[in-house]
């Protein structure tokens, strides 16, 4: 065989492996639909997603799902709104003002609380975190929504702070240069330059952030309290929907309509982390900051 | 000029440089939350933790129901599991890394894969358990078993393990490949021979953080892989494994007797974060090493 024609067969085969993300994401598609789509056959999607009663195994069973998806969604909230602002601010002490040992250390630190196991996490929250705030605000239970937010938050740290903290980095040095020039300090400089430079960076660590805490689960199953009811106070429980998979996969029958409901929002949570997913990779392509020129 | 003279009353320099110390006061105060925060955990871990590490509780079977005995046989499904998500995910994340980096031509085909990866990154983990639990369990009819769990494990670490690699590839100077091209090396020795032999350091550590997530995971081997309580150690791929992840979800939230087992589940967790965070650590370090002594 001549040797082009084997460096082209070879250049094909990798080709073939690279393809092989693209062909895992169309096979959970596969399975999910496979598996979760019967249940329309019994219940409209409106009814599914709309539904407020989710009591998948009375009789008859009521398999509506919004229950959990407020539930989802006021975790994911909640969380955001404890996690961005101390990720994007560890990000700008790494990355502007953080001398280089401390920097190395902090970097570290990150990277190891990105580490811990969900499972660890989840059970601190229940040990912990859930009678002291049971004690505390004098709760029926510790194990609600704050709880939940808090551990999740956590878990967004990381992702939102290592990912801005690149986008700071990458802002050309020059811009800082002709801030410092034209006699702005160095707090000035880092809110009026560095961070609109780095905005569509930390726009995506924000978007990815939020997909990594809507489809977390240990957190969630373990010390979210598991209500499947629309919550009124961030003291209620909730049950969001990876917690409603995971707690009730093992005892639903095999492909009964409740397996099948719980496929279901499989999808749900496929599609709505795929779509946070897609945005944080257009806002990081489509504002991208192309040499030091453009802005 | 009135208004130029009174902008800059206002902006004293001293009330410029107040608002500066303010707001590094603030920056420096987000980190230390963090610090503390792994620090306390690390700290409550390790303190009641620690009472229940013993030979005997890493080396034996758990007995009476649970509530006594060690946790050798998750510790050993976690490892073939975590043995089982290497052996998938390395080879075709590297390979994939290897087409992105030496052979691709930015395009519309590789901007469609890369979103891929990029999409697969953000799949939730209970969803890869759902994905298992459909195609390896289901479809493919390997069972509850090591196999499908270090499947799904693999492909769910698959993008990390990419993205390491590809870090790692392009970080071989452009000069090593034309050095090897220009003796009249094919493109696929000059890829074997000389850029993954350079860019192998840096793919294993960037790799080993994946792989302590894949030790580290639960939701993705729940329906897949993990048995509350195995009688037997696993015999062959085909069996479910105890793993320690979801041994400490079993006794912390399902057991008959959870305040008689807390000190297993703090023993537990304990010998996980063990191993993940060693692993983690062991990584960085490596990493840290590498970056300091590079030769180019």
């Amino acid at each position: 065989m001549s040797r082009h024609i084997k460096e082209i067969i070879i250049k094909y085969i990798f080709f073939l492996f690279s393809l092989v993300s693209i062909v895992v994401l169309g096979l959970i598609v596969f399975s999910l639909f496979r598996e979760g789509l019967p249940i329309f056959g019994k219940v409209s999607v409106r009814d599914f997603i709309f539904g407020m009663e989710w009591y998948p195994t009375y009789d008859p069973p009521s398999f509506g799902i919004f229950p959990l998806i407020i539930g989802s969604l006021i975790v994911t909230f909640m969380a955001t709104i404890i996690a961005v602002p101390l990720g994007v601010l560890a990000a700008i002490y790494i990355s502007e003002i953080a001398p280089a040992s401390i920097k190395e250390i902090l970097k570290s630190v990150i990277e190891l609380l990105a580490g811990l196991p969900s499972v660890v996490l989840g059970f601190f929250g229940m040990v912990i975190i859930a009678p002291w705030l049971q004690e505390t605000f004098d709760l029926p239970t510790g194990l609600n929504i704050i709880n939940a937010s808090v551990i999740l938050a956590m878990m967004a740290i990381p992702t939102i702070s290592s990912i801005s903290e690149d986008a700071l980095y990458s802002v050309p040095r020059e811009f800082k240069e002709a801030s410092y020039a034209l006699g702005a300090t160095k707090f000035e400089t880092i809110i009026q330059v560095i961070i609109p430079s780095a905005m569509s960076g930390i726009s995506t660590a924000v978007m990815l952030g939020m997909a990594r805490v809507i489809g977390e689960t240990m957190v969630v199953l373990m010390v979210a309290g598991g209500a499947a009811a629309i919550p009124e106070s961030i003291f209620d429980s909730v049950r969001p929907m990876p917690a409603s998979i995971a707690a009730e996969m093992g005892e639903a029958p095999f492909r009964s309509a409740h397996y099948q409901s719980l496929f279901a929002i499989g999808i749900v949570l496929f599609f709505l982390t795929l779509t946070f997913n897609l945005i944080a990779d257009y806002v990081s392509h489509k504002f991208r900051q192309v040499g030091s020129g453009t802005l | 000029m009135e208004d130029v003279m009174k902008s800059f009353k206002n902006n004293s320099m001293k009330w410029r440089y107040l608002k500066q110390a303010l707001f590094f006061g603030t920056v420096r105060l987000s980190a230390l939350i963090i610090v503390l925060a792994l620090g306390g955990i690390l700290f409550y871990i390790i303190v009641n933790g620690i009472g229940a590490i013993s030979w005997d509780f890493i080396t034996k079977p758990p007995t009476d129901s649970m509530t006594k005995g060690g946790i050798m046989p998750a510790i050993l499904g976690t490892i073939y599991l975590t043995i089982g998500a290497i052996a998938v995910g390395l080879p075709l994340g590297i390979a994939s890394a290897i087409y992105l980096t030496e052979y691709a031509k930015e395009g519309r085909i590789i901007r469609f894969i890369k979103v891929g990866i990029n999409c697969l990154a953000g799949v939730p983990s209970v969803v890869f358990g759902l994905f298992g639990l459909g195609f390896f369990v289901i479809f493919m009819k390997f069972g509850s078993s090591i196999l499908s769990g270090s499947l799904t494990l693999g492909f769910l670490i698959l993008p990390t393990i990419i993205g390491a690699s590809e870090e790692a590839l392009k970080s071989v100077p452009q000069t090593f490949r034309e050095a090897s091209l220009a003796l009249g090396v094919s493109k696929w020795q000059t890829t074997y021979r000389i850029v993954l032999p350079n860019a192998m350091p840096g793919i294993l550590t960037g790799s080993i953080l994946g792989i302590g997530r894949a030790a580290g995971e639960t939701a993705p081997i729940m329906f897949t892989a993990a048995a509350y309580f195995t009688a037997k150690l696993p015999g062959s791929i085909f069996d479910e494994v105890m793993a320690l992840p979801y041994h400490i979800y079993v006794l912390a939230t399902a057991g008959t007797n959870i305040e008689a087992t807390r000190p297993i589940q703090f023993g537990t967790v304990l010998v996980l974060v063990a191993v993940v965070l060693g692993i983690d650590l062991f990584a960085i370090i490596i990493r840290s090493y590498m970056r300091r002594n590079k030769r180019w």
